[in-house]
């Protein structure tokens, strides 16, 4: 790999790990308790729609929710396993056509 | 940028999804076209779609304390122009709606107007705009990923301010509100998904050479970058 694309994934890891440490504490909403850190931004504002709607009701429940945050843990991590199975599968293609080609080339050379 | 199960008032969800299904018609109308006019892009319309399910399976710690999660629509709407990617929008959404009570069914139109219409659009026309100013493949691919990633949270919020505007400040406060909780969170979420996305165009750019030059948005970034 070039450096180029180190120093792309160092820039992402750090981008995902220094948030860990450097990242401000939620700010409690009016009425609630101060939320847990890390939590999803889609809860937060869950959240934000009660203090701004006190007598909003969700009118339709999830037809199926996962039994308990393991098993929607293992649902998200399949989700990405599918995902990354396929671009490994494209980048292992790539790599042995490449590598075959330039074999090729290589033999054509020597009949020359 | 998930709105839950039930949490946007009935009008509101039945207007996204009228507004969403059409384009979504149109996507896979014009996806089949294309796939029936280049049988060889299936192969890197999958990457495209199995990049979606990845990115958009991770949630990030970001600088807010919350945590969020890329899109990563943008890529496949720079190869294959935005309405492609609607569909794979939708199925993602489809699948974390049915299977991980993320999102709903009821929210299903308003979710696939930002995450798979806004964001493949806003990535398409910052590339196209990009390109046009001469800038370099890598640094367009950079911004049209980030800023379509971005452009999707701002249109959750703005969803759901114009759904729950404040009492007081009406529908500006409310925006504020929701735009701190997930744009802001975006940030540095939307930097990553823009930095994986010019690794995997790098990486197409090696390997698939021959398919990119045929593909029409990236050509004249190509060419403009040549």
């Amino acid at each position: 790999m070039k450096p180029r694309t180190w120093a792309i994934l160092a820039a992402v890891l750090l981008l995902t790990v220094l948030p860990l440490w450097f990242a401000a504490s939620p700010p409690a909403l009016p009425g609630a308790e101060a939320p847990a850190m890390f939590g999803g931004s889609d809860d937060r504002a869950q959240q934000a729609i009660g203090s701004l709607a006190p007598g909003y009701k969700p009118w339709f429940e999830p037809v199926f929710a996962p039994a308990s945050g393991e098993i929607a843990s293992l649902l998200f991590a399949l989700q990405a396993a599918l995902g990354a199975g396929v671009i490994g599968f494209w980048l292992g293609l790539s790599v042995a056509r490449e590598r075959a080609r330039r074999a090729d080339g290589a033999q054509d050379a020597r009949a020359d | 940028m998930h709105i839950m199960e039930g949490f946007l008032p009935p009008a509101h969800a039945l207007g996204w999804a009228a507004v969403s299904a059409p384009v979504l018609a149109w996507g896979l109308h014009a996806m089949g076209r294309s796939l029936r006019a280049h049988p060889e892009r299936r192969m890197l319309l999958g990457v495209a779609a199995a990049f979606a399910f990845l990115l958009s399976a991770l949630k990030l710690p970001s600088v807010t304390g919350s945590c969020s999660h890329p899109t990563g629509v943008g890529l496949g709407a720079l190869l294959f122009g935005p309405a492609a990617m609607v569909p794979v929008g939708f199925v993602v959404l489809l699948f974390q709606a049915l299977l991980l009570a993320h999102g709903g069914l009821t929210t299903l139109g308003a979710n696939v107007f930002s995450m798979a219409i806004v964001g493949p659009f806003v990535s398409y026309g910052v590339f196209r705009a990009a390109a046009a100013l001469g800038l370099s493949r890598s640094v367009a691919v950079f911004l049209a990923a980030c800023l379509g990633d971005l452009a999707t949270y701002v249109t959750t919020s703005v969803q759901l301010a114009w759904a729950f505007p404040d009492a007081v400040g009406g529908f500006e406060a409310s925006f504020v509100k929701f735009a701190g909780i997930f744009a802001l969170t975006q940030v540095p979420i939307a930097i990553s998904e823009g930095l994986l996305t010019v690794l995997v165009v790098n990486a197409m750019a090696r390997f698939n050479a021959q398919e990119l030059r045929s593909l029409p948005v990236m050509a004249l970034g190509a060419r403009k970058a040549a």
